[in-house]
């Protein structure tokens, strides 16, 4: 038997690295040496089919979420399709845009149930899982752009917090976006819901029909793109001050409604250079710093 | 659907990839009709050498691992762009992706930088056992498929080697796929299990220890029985009577070998189970095995007869250890000269230690083997034999990701380098199925134009590094002769250090 997909344990010895045509996840768990093992062989053995489970259905995950819609077969595809479907009826939103999240739940899903660990996560390029024990805590690094890796914040999420998710989108990551926003991370309870938030945080933030921002057909670029014809910033020009803040404040709005749907528990959106932050009840925002000296991030 | 968009066939997703843009996974892409794998560029940067350890995580800039490129920090003498990554010119008649001068000291130097598809290369896999592969000749299966042949064996190795024209697009599709397959994976670091007809299933993964049958190599043993013998008969002398070397392949006995005899150790009167080949050397003691020197013994003593009453003695002191130091007995004969075990006398124990101390860490080591002589010079130059003589008379010095490579005397630019001082997921593939691999040419601004060298493509540095997108900067490595640096010659580089030491 072939087997397509890449399993290597980083060069540090406590990551997992785990690779299958576009899904690239980086897994670590804290607990017993034992514990840790077998959550790393589940994750391992659930890995190796689903991406074979998502092109199964790729034809319905690319298309359009209609409220109406059937639901797909497959457990990821699922999770997809339940986290996108809030927005089915307001917003154009395929089950793509929770493709990452829903993976690295799936994932961190089948590792929690193998074995007992103290703490995990599942970071699927930027879009992360992750698991919390009584009393534990992560804190997860935020970067604006991705070709420029410095932190412009950091969240930290902790057990007695529902956060359970976060994921980032812009139109500087990997896939295409509406907006041109640089970048939005979202932290929701789970990372499916967190990774759908983020893009239509993403597409909101924007200023419709501005003549420094360049914009292509999604199908130009990719012609099986899921965005099919629809306009996908490919460069945004000088941004007066004033027109930055307007496209954050569009994209806060959303979010902020999506906050109050219980959608998502905050947000951090940024676009040249300034970043909003969320204010919510939980005062999750507080655990959101801002980092002010820019230091490169190493490894 | 637009006529130029490619397939990509390296996942199910299947993308259909447009000229100049990437699949879903950033990693292949369409590269003038071309589907080539497309990893950050990497740029070798000496500073970082020391510096803290930086992950070579080709994955994609999204992960924080690596640094930035700033132009500024650029120090030219301290930065190499490599090939990896840098996109081939396929067909070959256009500039290489990347020609870049930098000053060294003074010369201006340029380095033409372009990732090779081979067709013509293959693997040469070194595996640190006694253990019997299989039959010189025998085919090497990945998959099923034969990728390859167990080679002529080395000095305490089995070599294989892999890959080749003719299983890569000589045979069937999936012969060559799974060669490609290998060969990548090998390249890459990453293991790969194999199984040779009639012979043993082995895991294979550079820089670590070969898996023969299931069971982990851990050491090479310090030569054959015999060699061993040789090496230490001298510690011996005097210390003991007696000393068999138990080995799978030739058992040393020290008073009938040569270097007994030289010494002027007695006649002990021991007799030897085996086939006697010269004076002190005995083939097939016992039968191979993963106990004592390799053969199946658990008790030394069932590969020793009864002693010559003429000749041998009561208190006879006798040793007898395995050919890796892991195993040893010490014997003393009573009066009906039947060998008592005794503790291991002080004296001997050291030699017991310096042969296991001796026993180097058993690995698989990868070297890969390819061709450049061909089209690929073209990418460097408008008449590429030129290239050719320049590699041939030292004016241009080739290296693979920046890691050193030997060029074979010869026509063309066939070269070897040693896989794991590249950086790692240097290599790819196209689904030819061929390897990508990268390879760079550095050599004086001048003799580039001589060689008729596209001066019009030659790119300053600092305009490579101040392209921050796709740029991956990762430190050298330590051991790799830095590629800017001036070539000298062994000898004179030998002369160098010793003038330092004084």
């Amino acid at each position: 038997m072939k087997q397509r997909a890449q399993i290597a344990l980083l060069p540090d010895g406590r990551r997992l690295h785990l690779q299958d045509g576009p899904i690239d996840l980086i897994i670590e768990a804290f607990g017993a040496r034992r514990e840790v093992e077998q959550t790393y062989n589940a994750a391992c053995s659930r890995f190796v089919s689903v991406l074979d489970e998502l092109c199964s259905e790729l034809n319905y995950l690319r298309a359009e979420c209609r409220p109406e819609n059937r639901w797909p077969r497959g457990k990821v595809a699922r999770r997809m399709t339940a986290a996108v479907m809030p927005y089915a009826s307001q917003y154009f939103i395929t089950p793509m845009a929770a493709v990452a999240g829903a993976v690295a739940e799936e994932i961190l899903g089948a590792m929690t149930e193998a074995g007992k660990i103290v703490r995990a996560y599942v970071n699927n390029g930027g879009d992360i899982a992750v698991h919390l024990g009584e009393r534990e805590q992560f804190v997860v690094g935020m970067v604006e752009r991705p070709d420029r890796p410095s932190l412009f914040g950091t969240a930290t999420l902790s057990a007695s917090h529902p956060v359970r998710g976060i994921a980032t989108s812009g139109r500087r990551g990997r896939s295409f976006s509406l907006g041109i926003a640089d970048a939005v991370t979202v932290l929701a309870d789970r990372a499916a819901a967190a990774d759908a938030a983020a893009t239509i945080i993403a597409n909101a933030v924007d200023l419709p029909r501005h003549p420094a921002i360049v914009r292509v057909p999604a199908s130009e670029l990719a012609p099986d793109s899921d965005l099919g014809d629809r306009l996908v910033t490919q460069a945004v020009g000088a941004l007066t001050t004033r027109e930055v803040n307007e496209a954050l404040a569009a994209g806060v709005k959303t979010a902020a409604l999506m906050q109050r749907m219980g959608l998502i528990r905050t947000a951090a959106l940024s676009l040249n250079g300034e970043t909003r932050v969320l204010h919510d009840g939980l005062e999750l925002s507080t655990l959101v710093t801002r980092v002010e000296e820019r230091g490169l991030v190493h490894a | 659907m637009a006529d130029d968009a490619i397939r990509c066939d390296a996942c199910p997703v299947l993308c259909y990839i447009k000229p100049g843009r990437t699949g879903s996974c950033d990693r292949y892409g369409n590269h003038e009709g071309k589907l080539v794998r497309l990893d950050p560029h990497v740029v070798l940067d000496r500073a970082l050498e020391r510096g803290s350890s930086v992950v070579p995580f080709l994955e994609r800039s999204r992960d924080w691992d690596g640094t930035l490129i700033h132009p500024n920090t650029a120090d030219q003498s301290e930065t190499f762009v490599t090939a990896i990554g840098a996109g081939t010119t396929y067909p070959d008649y256009k500039p290489a992706p990347f020609i870049i001068s930098s000053q060294i000291a003074g010369v201006d130097m340029v380095t033409v930088v372009t990732e090779g598809i081979f067709s013509y290369c293959g693997v040469k896999v070194k595996i640190d056992t006694d253990r019997h592969l299989g039959a010189e000749c025998s085919t090497v299966r990945a998959e099923g498929e034969a990728i390859g042949h167990v080679t002529t064996s080395e000095y305490g190795s089995q070599m294989l080697s892999l890959g080749g024209v003719r299983h890569l697009t000589g045979g069937s599709r999936q012969e060559g796929t799974a060669t490609c397959d290998a060969l990548l994976n090998l390249c890459n670091g990453k293991a790969v299990e194999l199984q040779i007809d009639n012979g043993a299933k082995i895991v294979v993964q550079g820089g670590k220890a070969p898996i023969v049958d299931d069971v982990q190599e851990e050491r090479m043993r310090v030569g054959c029985g015999s060699a061993t013998i040789g090496m230490f008969a001298k510690q011996w002398f005097g210390k003991v009577d007696e000393v068999v070397v138990v080995d799978d392949h030739i058992t040393g006995v020290l008073s009938e070998h040569q270097a007994g005899k030289l010494l002027g150790v007695p006649e002990t009167g021991i007799k030897l189970k085996g086939r006697r080949s010269t004076p002190g050397r005995y083939f097939q003691v016992a039968e191979p095995g993963t106990s004592w020197g390799g053969t199946n013994i658990d008790d030394p003593l069932s590969i020793v007869g009864k002693f010559n009453a003429k000749k041998a003695w009561a208190g006879l002191r006798l040793l007898m250890v395995s050919t890796t130091g892991e195993q040893y007995a010490y014997f003393e004969l009573d009066e009906d000269l039947k060998p008592q075990e005794e503790d291991l006398p002080r004296v001997l124990r050291e030699s017991v230690m310096r042969i296991k101390e001796n026993c180097e860490p058993a690995l698989c080591t990868v070297m890969f083997m390819g061709g450049a002589g061909g089209s690929l010079r073209a990418g460097v130059t408008e008449n590429p034999v030129k290239l050719t003589h320049s590699v041939r008379d030292s004016l241009a010095r080739v290296t693979c990701g920046g890691a050193p490579v030997y060029v074979w005397p010869g026509g063309g630019i066939t070269f070897m380098v040693d896989v794991s001082r590249m950086p790692q997921n240097a290599f790819g593939y196209v689904p030819t199925p061929a390897l990508v691999a990268p390879i760079e040419f550095t050599l004086k601004l001048t003799d580039y134009a001589a060689l008729g060298g596209y001066m019009e493509s030659v790119r300053p540095l600092t305009s490579i590094v101040g392209e921050k997108d796709g740029r991956k900067r990762l430190a050298a490595n330590a051991e790799n002769p830095w590629p800017l640096e001036p070539q000298r010659s062994q000898k004179k580089s030998r002369r160098e250090k010793s003038r330092k030491k004084k």
